[in-house]
């Protein structure tokens, strides 16, 4: 059948599952929109592209399937680089595509023209600029499926105006044929034998668990492994939710902002099996003086990730779910009683340290996290922001939902939850979403309060308003003898401007008034936003001072 | 240790790296390289025995830590499908100057004499230069152009290492 371009793009996208993208229109992309309403496919017009790259990235993570944003060229694709290079850091997998000049004018600085393929080729997977329309279905075809496969990630197409318009006769790519291409899933079956011989022969084993496992949907197979061997399970911020965190196993995350007993049980192990991780700085430190004592076994489904931060002893290179899969079995039963004893009583002198916000009438970010926690019984789909409002949604919200927390981790990009968090509504409308986020990353994408009442999303938003950039004033504190330069923030009456948007507005001052704030979100159908004014200078504990090995942190201030 | 940052027992690596000739792909590989800050000291790149694939020599400094991440990154690139490091084989490695020298009458003679030693063709005669081809290993070429530096070198270019390892298969697979 002979089809346009912009027919074939809606139709491969079909073809690939996707219902819902993300996107912003404009002078190069008209003819492909003119074309969407033919396509059952729901366009979800955002204020920002960089929002739609965000809510595509939001969308992947929550589904587990490929996200898709749209822009147009120039100021449109540029737009989208922060959310690309966001996904791409985080393993999600996104498409994207721009509209471009037509071919003939490519290269002569033409109205709204931006070499975007080139400025995006370090912050992607792979991208493609195609500038005919026969050369379309198949640069979809392998779009997404490099985008969803191996180590998953951001992949851009860009598309000239001609090559959306030209006709050509349509003829679905059945395979994919990428030489260079052929990612790992199986890991080598004598590498998982080693490995479940240094397993069971540790004394001191933890299970280090990043995103990986999440991508792989290993959680069973973690918790089995866990469970069988008896090894307490640390997880980076995004392997968060990789495990109940309510499970006696789970120590929750380690790293610059983890629990001390978490970061006490690494360095003092004697194994560390790290899942679906990259051993990123912020979780180990120094590399030097990370987990001294220990063999380390590295299983990665990306050989480069591989011995690239921290020496390891035995890769394994391979899917998280598969490997474990083949690892379980060869595991034996094992006790560790000992070691796991030590790490409770480190964990209780924790519990010891993180009682002293609980007195006391200020109203403290600890408590709004640990409240909404009790509300939604560690159920909701959390997206946090960056700074110091995700590191106490990590440390006080029990993640009890598989994948339930999102978060920008390698990126840190400010303005991430708001835009992500209409991704993962749209992709999970049965489940309750809440927004963490602060004062400074909500007012970097705060017009994205527009798509959310415009898509009647029941998006809940706990704002944690300190009124400064609170996670470098902190460093300034600490760091910086406290030289607060660039970081108090004004704001606006947030709940004003929240009405303002047409969604509901709650003011919280008082710790008195949290758990009825809380409970009035809760029985609103419909978004709502609640300013809660938390003590300004309210400070992240523990944390590691960078460079140090992670169990010299500074500990909470103790009671009393 | 830090991996990355293993700047001891640096060596000279040279990398043979095959890859699907699309457009955008050179530059792909180059700014890999400028991206994660390795070190190249020269890269060529042209056709290969099979049509579609061009073929790479990188020479970089690189410790065996750093080689190691930067093949695995250079595998990690799409349209790039076979990386050899080629630096302990046996290889015929070559490389192809061009030198435009000054010459005038008086020193023309001498020059002809130097070029016939090393087995250099003059490609092109002027009024007051002349233009000398060299093929041969990089150190080979050094010294023509040290040798030939007190005359005068007006202009010089040079293409940098091509390596291929003696008999046995190529490293595409070939026999």
């Amino acid at each position: 059948m002979k089809m346009n371009g912009a027919q074939i793009i809606w139709e491969c996208l079909v073809r690939e599952g996707v219902d819902i993208v993300f996107g912003i229109t404009g002078g190069k992309v008209i003819p492909l929109y003119h074309e969407l309403p033919g396509f059952p496919i729901h366009h979800i017009t955002m204020r920002h592209e960089q929002a739609a790259a965000h809510a595509a990235d939001g969308y992947a993570r929550a589904t587990g399937k490929v996200g898709v944003c749209v822009a147009t060229s120039g100021p449109g694709a540029t737009n989208l680089v922060t959310g690309l290079a966001n996904a791409q850091m985080d393993s999600s997998p996104i498409v994207a595509i721009t509209g471009q000049v037509a071919s003939g004018d490519l290269g002569t600085d033409a109205f709204q023209e931006v070499d975007i393929t080139g400025i995006t080729m370090p912050i992607t997977k792979h991208n493609y600029l195609i500038t005919s329309v026969e050369d379309l279905a198949q640069a979809i075809r392998e779009a997404f499926h490099i985008a969803r496969t191996g180590h998953p990630g951001a992949v851009l197409l860009d598309v000239t105006v001609d090559a959306q318009m030209g006709q050509c006769e349509f003829v679905y790519p059945e395979t994919v044929n990428l030489p260079g291409y052929k990612p790992h899933t199986r890991g080598n079956i004598r590498q998982v034998a080693q490995a479940a011989e240094m397993i069971n022969r540790a004394k001191r084993p933890v299970l280090m668990v990043g995103r990986g496992v999440i991508v792989a949907r290993g959680q069973d197979e973690l918790v089995e492994l866990a469970e069988k061997a008896q090894i307490p399970v640390a997880t980076t911020l995004l392997g968060k939710s990789a495990i109940p965190e309510s499970h006696p196993l789970s120590l929750g995350m380690g790293g610059m902002h983890g629990e001390a007993y978490a970061n006490l049980a690494v360095q003092q192990a004697d194994l560390i099996i790290g899942i679906g991780t990259r051993f990123d700085d912020r979780f180990t430190s120094a590399a030097h003086t990370f987990a001294p004592q220990a063999k380390i076994i590295h299983i990665d489904i990306d050989p480069a990730e591989i011995a690239k931060r921290v020496r390891v002893d035995l890769p394994i290179v391979g899917d998280a779910l598969n490997v474990l899969r083949e690892l379980v079995p060869l595991v034996q039963e094992a006790q560790h009683a000992e070691w796991i004893e030590l790490i409770e009583r480190w964990r209780a002198d924790s519990r010891e340290h993180s009682r002293y916000w609980e007195d006391g009438d200020i109203l403290v970010p600890q408590y709004v996290v640990r409240s909404i926690c009790e509300l939604t019984k560690g159920d909701a789909l959390m997206v946090s922001d960056v700074g110091q409002n995700q590191m106490w949604e990590a440390q006080y919200y029990i993640h009890n939902r598989f994948g339930g927390l999102i978060s920008s981790g390698g990126l840190g990009t400010m303005g991430f939850a708001l835009p992500a968090a209409i991704g993962v509504q749209m992709g999970r409308p049965e489940c309750a979403v809440w927004v963490v986020v602060g004062d400074g990353g909500l007012q970097m994408t705060i017009q994205e309060l527009a798509t959310i009442v415009q898509e009647r999303l029941p998006i809940r938003i706990a704002l944690l308003n300190n009124g400064y950039l609170g996670m470098v004033r902190q460093w300034q504190e600490f760091f910086f003898e406290g030289n607060y330069c660039g970081t108090p923030i004004l704001g606006p009456d947030f709940a004003k401007v929240a009405e303002a948007y047409g969604m509901t507005g709650i003011t919280v001052c008082d710790k008195a008034q949290v758990g009825e704030a809380l409970e009035r979100a809760n029985q609103i159908d419909g978004p709502v936003l609640i300013d809660f004014r938390i003590e300004q200078e309210h400070n992240v504990f523990p944390m590691v001072p960078a460079g140090r090995p992670i169990d010299e942190m500074i500990r909470r201030p103790k009671q009393g | 240790m830090t991996l990355a940052k293993d700047y001891k027992n640096h060596s000279r690596r040279t990398l043979v790296v095959l890859m699907e000739d699309k457009p955008g792909v050179l530059s792909n590989v180059s700014n890999m390289f400028r991206r994660r800050n390795y070190n190249i000291e020269s890269l060529t790149v042209g056709h290969s025995e099979t049509l579609g694939i061009s073929r790479m020599t990188v020479v970089v400094h690189a410790s065996d830590t750093v080689l190691e991440q930067v093949i695995k990154q250079l595998y990690k690139l799409i349209h790039v499908t076979k990386v050899t490091d080629i630096t302990d084989d046996d290889a015929v490695i070559r490389e192809l100057a061009l030198i435009r020298v000054h010459a005038i009458s008086t020193s023309r003679a001498e020059i002809k004499q130097l070029v016939d030693i090393f087995r250099a063709q003059i490609i092109d005669v002027a009024h007051d230069s002349m233009t000398i081809e060299i093929t041969g290993t990089e150190d080979k070429v050094d010294s023509l152009v040290e040798i030939l530096r007190p005359f005068g070198i007006k202009e010089l270019t040079r293409t940098g290492r091509v390596a291929m390892v003696r008999g046995g298969l190529a490293v595409g697979g070939r026999g």
